[in-house]
């Protein structure tokens, strides 16, 4: 790992001097061989990518001590959430616990307590993918800006099985799963102070538009909330994983459902959302087509479960994932028609 | 000159605690101790005693070998191939030479020497740098300027066996070592990167099969493990004028100095090594090594201490592995069970180097009068694997215990009836009783008829380990005048905690506790203690500790029976007083009888007798005892046959070691083997990119192991198994606490889902797979 400054920005002003994005740095040459400042919030990603020599800045502006942006408060009945609120914090707050319950288990999901205790929501949204091939330095890939995608030929039992052809990372977020499906937004700040407000399922970047970058931070932009809105479906929504262990492992394949039915039972609007399959999370759109307009029976389930592998593109080594993932899905919906939707007090508030 | 020892007539324990214990009349020599009684009529061995240094691991009060930092010590880094083979054509260190804080440089690749110039495989040592601070040898590393001309290079086995894939190694280079571990065999053909095949046999292959009602037969593969110790490879080596010292991570400490006298050209008696706290070793840390090599080569240019930690990268890639082995199974038997015919061909992955075999296992365990087993050896382009927990038997048992199973399928009669018709151990019969009633095996319901999504299987398998002894291994008890005790040996605690078992075994002798006992182990200036491998440390230092500390009360009883006026045959200690049995009213304290020692101190030297009644076979250092340690394991799993994903719930686990000499440290270790072979079974894998030659999984994120979400409630059950055969009568268990647990795994996996997984690990796709449920590959 390189030497660098480490400077405790005091200001939002401050910290977005940064001279770089993560991501820019990295797939510009530069990016290994030093210079440039970046932020920090956790620091999980951070520390990794240096220790693999992927990235050595020359300064890192730590997040942490500017004030009041790691808090998580109510906001009408949705939730307002600071990005410097760890994965702890995330999956204790009752608030969370109690609107949001899909949301904190999928932080309760995420690693071992050591990392929850440290990793904070905006860093979890902004990692840099865990595909073996981006992680190793020896791998000049496409995603580093390099030639190619190793995955293609190479080892792909962890990577995509959609939206694949460029290049087949899957998104490590877990929580992104869940914010997608709560139709969450991200608030970000610029060095000029503006805000810009984007919907979190229109901030993320497929690899077709630039396989460099996961997201569109912009340099000088620091993430300061997430914010979800309480809609008819978002207490009714089930997020399920799965991961090959359950202790501190990706997960190979995750889903988040969230329905809304009405009063004689019939779907009238469904999410769901697919994370670890595709460069970014994925909404199932024929599968959530298919059960707007019905009552969910089991037969609906399974055929949702089937139009959710829509579009599927596996390679080599993950076309288990397949099967894995029409069998979450069909287990997300059940649960979610089971799962009690929101009170009274909530849908008139959230109206 | 030197008479046979005298011998005497002696009565031992004999037999299984609760399976019929009786005696067995045993000649032993005259300077051993009496016989061991049961554990029930012991204070201390055989009880729960906790492990001495256990306070001092959680707090991080005791010293690794990387706490140790000698003043002057420098740091030193290895620079390692990209390249899975390679010529060197040059290297230039002379920018890396001229970094601030360099001291020394030692170029492994040397362009001018065919040998050395080519590189074999990804993470092999091309030079190595001592430097004052990590960062000025990494700084240095970064400089060295390497003309690499990459060659053809193969990683995967199956590829490795073609006839026109790329050799790996050249007339010089290719080892002339062997492919099966014991016995070696020396001399076997090496054609392409084939070396072998090692040949077992007895019986006619053919006749039996011939004879047989039933034949199955089966392919199975196993992945490489690798050793994933917590604590790293590490050593601080000091080369001085008058001597040298090496402070190493190692499971054999006076091994490693018998290599550093050959390597170095040193005399054993101006060489030390030194190992205090230990996080794991597993087999990978039985040798030098070739880090331990550069370490004392840069120690001796740099005229400093010279310390060299291993990075987890390095850990997984060049410090060893289990090899991966391809096995063919064929086993006839006869309508009643009997096996008339076994034979076993297989391949292992041995990366650059070493044996992989798999065949001892199907040679041993059960009564098969035919039997033929062919190893081979496959070099392909990765580092060399080494001895893993159970070497040989833990992948051989994979296999051939789910091959029984199947068997007992055919034949329509229960996997343990299967078993209790051909196993001729009484251990193991013993031990199936045990596991059935622990695990409920009543309650096992037929293949596959679990209903539900979820399926629930119990399986069982069997384990089978030599009892390995270290003749050569001895250790110094000592008293002095204010009645403090010490034993010393070299014997390192790997981390089993073999120092408070040896204390429990002195301060049985001496009537004392056992924190009463000072012990210093892993320094050879000590008496050479055995190595903590092959399950043998305790099999081998225990006795010799008694015997010494017998030897050491007998001078203590003398000088008590002129106090006591009574006779030195009529004293026993207990309590840390000495006592004329029978007589509670005539005692002295044990240090009130040190105080009269006419010297500071007292001391009895004995080496390990060899086992009453002779060994199986006798090596060099070692030999074999006369039974074999046996387990049985039992495994309840549920299988999700939508997401493929396998949880164990339980395992019993029920070994045998001899005579347990601490059950509460024991037990542990049998967890720690059970939980090895849990990982092994679902999880453990390494992963080598097949067009770069790389491991894309050289991390402990995406190496996965076993985590605590995935840990099974374990009960272990010991057996207490007397043979009456050395002064404490224990063995080992380290090994057969692992070889049986994947293929339990794998067994009860095939009862919930009536599909056999053959390949390791486990996964979730392994078992869709299985199942069928993963669509072909035709995309449209």
């Amino acid at each position: 790992m390189n030497r660098f400054a480490f400077v405790k920005a005091q200001t939002l002003a401050e910290a977005a001097q940064a001279s770089a994005t993560v991501a820019g740095l990295i797939a510009s040459s530069a990016g290994a061989t030093g210079g440039g400042s970046v932020v920090k919030a956790g620091g999980i990603d951070l520390l990794d990518l240096m220790k693999e020599n992927l990235l050595a800045p020359d300064t890192i502006l730590s997040l942490r001590d500017i004030p009041d942006i790691d808090t998580i408060s109510a906001r009408g009945a949705g939730l307002r959430i600071g990005a410097m609120a760890t994965l702890a914090g995330l999956a204790d707050h009752p608030l969370v616990r109690d609107r949001f319950k899909a949301l904190a288990q999928a932080a309760a999901a995420s690693d071992t307590p050591q990392i929850r205790n440290v990793a904070t929501v905006g860093g979890n949204l902004l990692q840099r993918p865990r595909c073996w091939y981006f992680r190793a330095k020896e791998f000049d890939c496409l995603r580093k800006g390099g030639e190619h995608c190793f995955a293609h030929s190479g080892e792909s039992q962890y990577h995509a099985i959609f939206d694949n052809d460029i290049c087949a990372i899957v998104h490590p977020s877990t929580i992104a799963t869940v914010l997608v499906a709560l139709e969450a937004t991200v608030e970000l700040v610029n060095a000029a102070g503006v805000t810009r407000r984007v919907r979190l399922a229109d901030f993320f970047v497929s690899p077709s538009e630039d396989p460099t970058r996961e997201n569109d931070i912009r340099i000088g932009e620091i993430l300061v909330a997430v914010e979800i809105p309480a809609t008819p479906r978002s207490s009714r929504c089930v997020w399920l994983k799965q991961g090959q262990r359950a202790s501190s492992d990706w997960p190979l394949a995750d889903v988040a459902v969230a329905l809304e039915l009405d009063a004689a039972g019939k779907c009238t609007h469904a999410v769901i959302v697919l994370g670890a399959v595709a460069p970014v999370p994925r909404r199932a759109t024929s599968a959530e087509a298919l059960l707007v307009g019905s009552i969910i029976d089991d037969a609906l389930t399974k055929a949702a479960g089937c139009a959710a592998l829509d579009g599927v593109t596996p390679l080599t080594g993950n076309r288990y994932k397949l099967p894995l993932l029409e069998a979450l899905v069909q287990r997300a919906i059940a649960q979610a028609l089971t799962t009690p939707g929101q009170s009274r007090q909530a849908a008139a508030q959230a109206l | 000159m030197i008479d046979a020892p005298a011998m005497r007539t002696e009565h031992f324990p004999f037999g299984i605690k609760g399976a019929g214990l009786g005696t067995v009349q045993r000649q032993v020599p005259s300077d051993e101790p009496p016989p061991l009684p049961p554990n029930a009529e012991l204070v201390q061995i055989g009880k729960p005693a906790h492990r001495q240094n256990g306070r001092a691991k959680v707090t991080g009060a005791i010293r690794y070998t990387v706490d140790v930092t000698p003043e002057g010590m420098l740091n030193g880094m290895i620079l390692r191939s990209p390249f899975p083979h390679a010529r060197v054509r040059a290297i230039d260190v002379d920018d890396a030479a001229r970094c601030p804080g360099v001291r020394a440089i030692v170029i492994v690749a040397k362009p001018d020497d065919p040998h050395s110039a080519v590189v074999r495989y990804v993470g092999a040592p091309v030079a190595a740098v001592a430097a004052a601070s990590m960062a000025a040898a990494a700084e240095a590393l970064a400089l060295i300027r390497v003309d690499y001309e990459p060659m053809p290079f193969v990683v995967d086995m199956d590829e490795a066996r073609a006839p026109d894939a790329p050799p790996v190694h050249d007339k010089m280079s290719a080892p002339a070592g062997h492919a099966s571990g014991f016995p070696a065999a020396a001399g076997l053909p090496i054609v392409g990167n084939i070396r072998g095949p090692a040949i077992a046999r007895r019986g006619d292959l053919a006749m039996g099969f011939a004879e047989a009602d039933v034949t199955v037969e089966g392919e199975f593969r196993t992945s490489v493990q690798t050793h994933c110790c917590m604590e790293p490879h590490a050593i601080v080596a000091d080369w001085r004028t008058d001597g040298l010292t090496v402070h190493m991570s190692t499971q054999f400490t006076a091994g490693v100095r018998q290599e550093l006298a050959k390597e170095f050209g040193l005399p054993l008696n101006r060489i030390r090594v030194v190992v205090d706290g230990m996080g794991g070793g597993f087999g990978s840390k039985s040798s030098l090594g070739n880090y331990g090599r550069l370490a004392v080569q840069l120690s001796r240019e740099a005229h400093s201490p010279v310390r060299v930690i291993l990075d987890r990268k390095e850990e997984q890639t060049d410090a060893g592995n289990r090899p991966a082995v391809l096995q063919y199974l064929r086993v006839g038997a006869k309508r009643d069970g009997s096996l008339t015919a076994l034979e076993a061909l297989s391949y292992g992955t041995a990366g650059i180097a070493l044996g992989a075999s798999a065949g001892n296992f199907a040679q041993s365990i059960y009564a098969c009068a035919n039997f033929e087993s062919a190893h081979n050896d496959v070099f392909i382009n990765a580092g060399p694997g080494c001895a893993m927990r159970g070497p040989g038997n833990t992948p051989g048992a994979f296999a051939l215990e789910q091959m029984i199973d199947e068997l007992a399928e055919r034949l329509a009669v229960d996997p343990l009836a299967l078993r209790d018709k051909i196993d001729a151990s009484p251990v193991r019969h013993e031990e199936r009783r045990l596991g059935a009633a622990r695990i409920g095996w009543d309650r096992r319901h037929a293949t596959g008829a679990d209903a539900g999504t979820v399926k629930r299987g119990v399986g069982m398998a069997q384990s089978m380990w030599g009892a390995n002894v270290q003749t050569n291994a001895a250790c110094e008890v000592r008293v002095m005048r204010d009645g403090g005790v010490q034993i010393l040996s070299s014997v390192q605690d790997i981390g089993t905690g073999i120092g408070t078992v040896l204390a429990q075994v002195v301060a049985e002798v001496m009537g004392l506790r056992p924190e009463d006992i000072d012990v210093r182990i892993g320094d050879t200036d000590f008496p050479a203690g055995p190595p903590s491998y092959g399950s043998r440390t305790t099999a081998s230092i225990t006795p010799p500790a008694r015997t010494a500390a017998w030897r050491v009360m007998q001078m203590m009883f003398a000088e008590a029976a002129l106090a006591l006026n009574a006779g030195a045959g009529e004293l026993i200690a207990r309590g840390g007083r000495i006592y004329v049995a029978g007589d509670d009213k005539r005692s002295i304290g044990f240090c009130d009888v040190a105080a009269h020692l006419r010297t500071d101190r007292i001391s009895a030297t004995a080496s390990r007798a060899d086992d009453y009644g002779g060994y199986r076979r006798s090596m060099q250092d070692a030999a074999l005892a006369q039974q074999d340690l046996g387990g049985a394991q039992f495994a309840e799993v549920t299988v999700d046959t939508e997401t493929g994903l396998i949880r164990v719930e339980r395992v019993v686990a029920v070994q045998d070691c001899g005579r347990p000499m601490n059950p509460m440290l024991t037990e542990s270790q049998v967890q720690g083997g059970v939980l090895m072979g849990l990982s092994y079974a679902l999880f453990e894998e390494r992963i080598i990119d097949r067009g770069t030659g790389r491991i894309v999984n050289a991390n402990l994120e995406q190496y996965k192991l076993v985590g605590s979400r995935e840990t099974p409630a374990i009960d272990v059950i010991l057996l207490e198994n007397y043979q009456g055969r050395s002064a404490t009568d224990a063995y080992g268990v380290a090994e057969p606490a692992n070889i049986a647990t994947a293929p339990a795994i794998a067994n009860a996996v095939y009862n919930a889902i009536g599909v056999r997984l053959r390949s390791l690990p486990m996964t979730p796709a392994a078992v869709l797979m299985a199942l069928g449920k993963v669509p072909a590959e035709t995309q449209p």
